[in-house]
């Protein structure tokens, strides 16, 4: 007897349908399984996640918190991914952004007019992450290095150059050699709306409609849909593959940048470890969740945000070990990925003999 | 049709956890009327528990910082019974993301928060102005308000005894120290057993690696080995883990150990440790909160309080040794004398305290030098 996994000619409606329900229906029965050994009601359990992610203005507002950096960061990399170009470098995009925003608001805050602080260090953290995301992008389109290894190395300059800043030249002189920058002044502070929720929400909101537009509406957008689809075809049509390398990963990389900006200036304050905390890499989770569509990405991010939250719940409410937050997390995203296989594929059992008459 | 794809599912997921939450309203609804049949036997709100929540940066698997802190909590629910209930949030990161666990646990109903790391001080602040009918207690920092206090020990007390045993066990006069953060508290805590150990061995030398973590087991273990290359056989540290101790063990090599008596968790190549006995203070502040008696305040315990201790000797250091720290510790429990009476040199062989004149507290809280003996240096200084 054999399994074998066969792609569907069409997909199926009810598969369509039903794939999802059932991911997340077995993802919170395996859940509740850990949950039962734990001796916790699991109805509770996930009663509290909820309450705890979505139950109260202060609940959603810090699941939008978690949810800015996932929804820039998932923009970006959504953008890269529609023409096929792996960018897996939005952590340390995001890295070199806050580098950047802190450098301005460390150094030149106190000689830039104040109102302009702030946008330079918008334009600045756009710009170091989009120079990042430049680098893999030139070797990929110009000497085809894979961009898969350049991206996520790239992923521990950042993050260690991070650390070096906030360990040794940039340490708060004051901070009794605590690492970490000190904090920025008043006027490098990004605006927040409610609670701890900051301007960065409606750089991402921005952002998305600037991402729908550009992949639907321009031709610029269709050209990265058909390289994405078809290279070959891209490429006997005339389209520049390189140069479109190179402009996708400009705003991918920025966007990603911006996520890091928004993160400093709006969140900490500082530069700080707790600054790459794998937004980059959860990110791409959340794009192909979403199928790589812009609003179904600020959707999945919130979503992903509730989830990180209300994780949190289960340790104050319950008295869960932390540990346990992290399986349910995984779980569901586990069941939830690897179910869409069923989408696109059906699974045939064939028994014996008849193997060979129908492989 | 694939954009509806990713729309579709994320409208299930949407609407699932939606449903989940309508299921259990009805659940909800059946704690109040549990309550109140329980209220009236008792005499009616003074009853209910203290809440005491309790921040931590680790987990109390780590045998170190936050298993002590653990078990301060467990004697505090011991001594107060019934009085108290505690709420604990584990791996907590020092830094902005702190706020909300704070924040958590006081929406939760805490009275008492302990926060227990260097890094949460800033955050606490912050959420201590929102709350001023909540006790806020910061351990090892230094900024207070009306409603938050800090709390620390005076841990160079058997740090120094510490470094006696370690400069009289030590063949290759060479001491290897895993270090945390270069920050006052730590540089205080090597100064202190650097000279312990020089009180007994004036050629000995402490090797200090930063490892810029308080916990991470790998990077500890990994900073430990490479004193051991190098030629280390006592390895001392300040860390929230035993994986120092460990790696010295495995190279046939001696250790001093920190946070609890590592000696029980390792063996007894672990010659002691400093150690903290946190229970002492948790049990007295939630009095003082639960008596109406609590003001702000900046505690600093020594020996004296019981707050720090030296663990047990391990049988491995021989009786003489034993007989020394003896001595030495009860001039400190007396008060005849404190580790940071001169004469003292740095590093430079600089006089920084004349004999017959002690440190005082604010200059030992901001100590960012190192004593004679020390090899190794402070990083941005």
């Amino acid at each position: 007897m054999t399994i074998v996994f066969e792609k569907r000619l069409t997909r199926s409606r009810r598969a369509m349908f039903l794939v999802p329900v059932l991911s997340l229906v077995l993802a919170l029965v395996f859940g509740a399984m850990i949950l039962l050994v734990f001796r916790v009601n699991p109805l509770e359990a996930y009663r509290v996640m909820v309450q705890g992610s979505l139950g109260s203005g202060y609940a959603l507002s810090e699941t939008l918190v978690k949810a800015i950096p996932l929804m820039l960061t998932g923009l970006g990399v959504a953008i890269a991914f529609r023409m096929l170009f792996w960018n897996i470098g939005a952590e340390g995009q995001l890295a070199m952004g806050g580098i950047a925003a802190a450098y301005i608001a460390l150094f030149w805050a106190d000689r830039l007019p104040g109102p302009l602080v702030l946008p330079t260090m918008f334009v600045a953290g756009v710009l170091a992450g989009a120079v990042w995301g430049l680098i893999p992008a030139f070797l990929r389109a110009a000497l085809g290095v894979n961009e898969i290894l350049t991206t996520l190395m790239m992923n521990y300059i950042a993050i260690l150059l991070v650390e070096y800043l906030y360990l040794g030249p940039w340490r708060d002189p004051q901070g009794y050699g605590f690492p970490g920058t000190a904090q920025f002044p008043q006027v490098a502070w990004l605006p927040r709306l409610t609670g701890r929720v900051h301007v960065g929400l409606i750089f991402a909101l921005v952002a998305a409609v600037l991402v729908w537009f550009v992949l639907n509406r321009t031709r610029w957008g269709y050209e990265i849909q058909v390289i994405g689809e078809n290279p070959r075809a891209a490429r006997y049509s005339g389209i520049n593959i390189g140069f479109n390398i190179l402009l996708v990963m400009l705003l991918s990389g920025g966007l990603s940048g911006l996520a890091g900006m928004a993160e400093v200036a709006g969140i900490s304050r500082r530069l700080y470890q707790g600054l790459t905390v794998g937004y980059g890499y959860t990110a791409i989770i959340v794009a192909w969740l979403a199928n790589l569509n812009p609003w179904g990405i600020l959707l999945v991010a919130f979503l992903m945000g509730a989830l990180l939250v209300g994780g949190d719940q289960l340790q104050v409410a319950l008295g869960l070990p932390a540990a346990v937050a992290l399986v349910l997390q995984g779980a569901i995203l586990f069941f939830v990925l690897g179910g869409s296989i069923f989408v696109n594929y059906r699974v045939r059992i064939i028994r014996g003999h008849k193997e060979a008459k129908e492989a | 049709m694939r954009k509806r794809i990713g729309i579709l599912l994320a409208l299930v997921v949407v609407l699932s956890l939606v449903l989940a939450a309508c299921k259990q309203a009805a659940p909800e609804t059946e704690v109040p009327t549990e309550a109140p049949t329980e209220a009236p036997t008792e005499e009616m709100p003074a009853e209910e528990p203290l809440k005491v929540a309790f921040i931590y940066i680790g987990q109390p698997g780590d045998l170190g910082w936050t298993y002590e802190h653990d078990r301060g909590r467990k004697m505090l629910e011991e001594e107060l019974g019934d009085q108290v209930e505690t709420i604990v949030v584990m791996d907590v990161p020092e830094g902005p993301d702190a706020e909300k666990a704070i924040r958590d646990v006081v929406q939760q109903g805490a009275k008492v928060v302990f926060a227990t790391s260097f890094g949460y001080m800033d955050p606490m602040l912050t959420v201590a102005q929102e709350f001023p009918d909540v006790y806020f207690e910061h351990c090892s920092g230094y900024k207070t308000a009306d409603n938050m206090a800090t709390y620390f020990g005076r841990m160079y007390q058997p740090r120094y005894l510490s470094g006696l045993v370690a400069g009289s066990m030590t063949e290759a006069n060479f001491i290897g120290y895993v270090a945390a953060h270069p920050i006052p508290e730590v540089i205080r805590g090597i100064n202190a057993f650097t000279l312990g150990v020089r009180q007994v061995n004036p050629d000995a030398e402490v090797h200090v690696v930063w490892t810029n973590t308080w916990y991470d087991p790998v990077k500890e273990r990994e900073a430990a080995e490479a004193l051991l290359d190098e030629g280390a056989d006592i390895i001392a540290q300040h860390q929230d883990t035993t994986e120092p101790q460990k790696a010295a063990q495995e190279r046939g090599k001696l250790s001093i150990g920190y946070d609890s008596d590592m000696r029980q968790f390792v063996g007894d190549t672990v010659l002691t440790s400093p150690v903290w006995n946190w229970g002492v203070y948790y049990v007295k502040t939630v009095q003082d909160v639960l008596n109406g008696t609590w003001v702000t305040h900046q505690y600093w315990g020594g020996m004296a309080d019981g707050v720090v201790a030296l663990a047990e000797l391990s049988p491995m250091v021989p009786d003489d040794v034993k007989q020394l720290v003896d001595q030495e510790e009860e001039k400190i429990l007396s008060g005849e004398w404190d580790v940071f009476c001169g004469p003292i040199y740095d590093q430079n062989g600089e006089l920084k305290v004349p004999e017959g004149e002690c440190m005082s507290d604010a200059d030992m809280l901001s100590m960012d030098w190192f004593v004679q003996g020390v090899v190794g240096t402070i990083p941005t200084q």
